[in-house]
């Protein structure tokens, strides 16, 4: 079931602060950040975020289709290696 | 013979049913249209007159999305979310179902008959 509307978007508030910060002096910084359940707002548009997967930093960046979606979305905490046999040991090799 | 949007209506079916043959149009809409279109959806199709299968054509080429236009749209969105990279998208490209269910067993819907994917539970 999606958010409620009257909540309105989820957003990091410290993140979105140094979005902001970063839009008026026009920086282009890479942010860290372990905010994953932060919705992506059009002000993100532009800018790369490494977002944290559990383990490291995934650097992504963001482009104007992923408005709306979730930060984590973009940063998967699971490695899948495949299922015993030979065919899953190749392509974990391939990997 | 009632031809829509591309789809031939089966003749012996009653038109509330005939026109969920039609991709992009199910049970509800088909209602939906037969009563804007004031057409009793009880009767067979081949006993349409043709000034209904006019309405019912107009109003489904007005207000619908269907058959190609409606499949090149899912496309659309399904290629939008394996190009921004996002878990969903992952899910696609894999053949995988993207909205959490379990895949220990099951999801055979998606990944088609046993032993057809790496990992596939084999008899």
């Amino acid at each position: 079931m999606p958010r409620s509307v009257k909540k309105g978007p989820y957003i990091d508030e410290k993140l979105q602060k140094r979005i902001q910060l970063m839009n008026k002096s026009n920086q282009k910084k890479v942010i860290k950040t372990w905010a994953r359940r932060s919705t992506i707002t059009p002000e993100f548009v532009g800018h790369t975020i490494a977002i944290h997967n559990g383990n490291k930093f995934i650097p992504v960046f963001i482009s104007e289709n992923m408005v709306g979606h979730k930060l984590g979305e973009f940063s998967p905490t699971r490695t899948f290696r495949g299922h015993g046999g030979r065919s899953a040991e190749r392509s974990s090799k391939i990997r | 013979m009632a031809r829509i949007s591309g789809v031939d209506l089966p003749r012996d079916k009653r038109v509330e049913i005939g026109l969920t043959y039609i991709y992009g149009i199910g049970l509800s809409s088909s209602q939906k249209i037969l009563n804007q279109a004031q057409v009793d959806g009880g009767i067979r199709v081949k006993d349409l007159s043709t000034e209904d299968v006019t309405k019912i054509r107009n109003i489904v080429t007005k207000d619908f999305k269907v058959e190609g236009a409606l499949r090149t749209d899912i496309n659309i969105n399904i290629k939008r979310l394996m190009d921004i990279g996002c878990y969903r998208g992952l899910r696609h490209r894999r053949k995988l179902p993207s909205r959490g269910q379990r895949t220990h067993t099951n999801a055979r819907t998606r990944r088609g008959r046993r032993g057809a994917t790496v990992g596939g539970k084999k008899k």
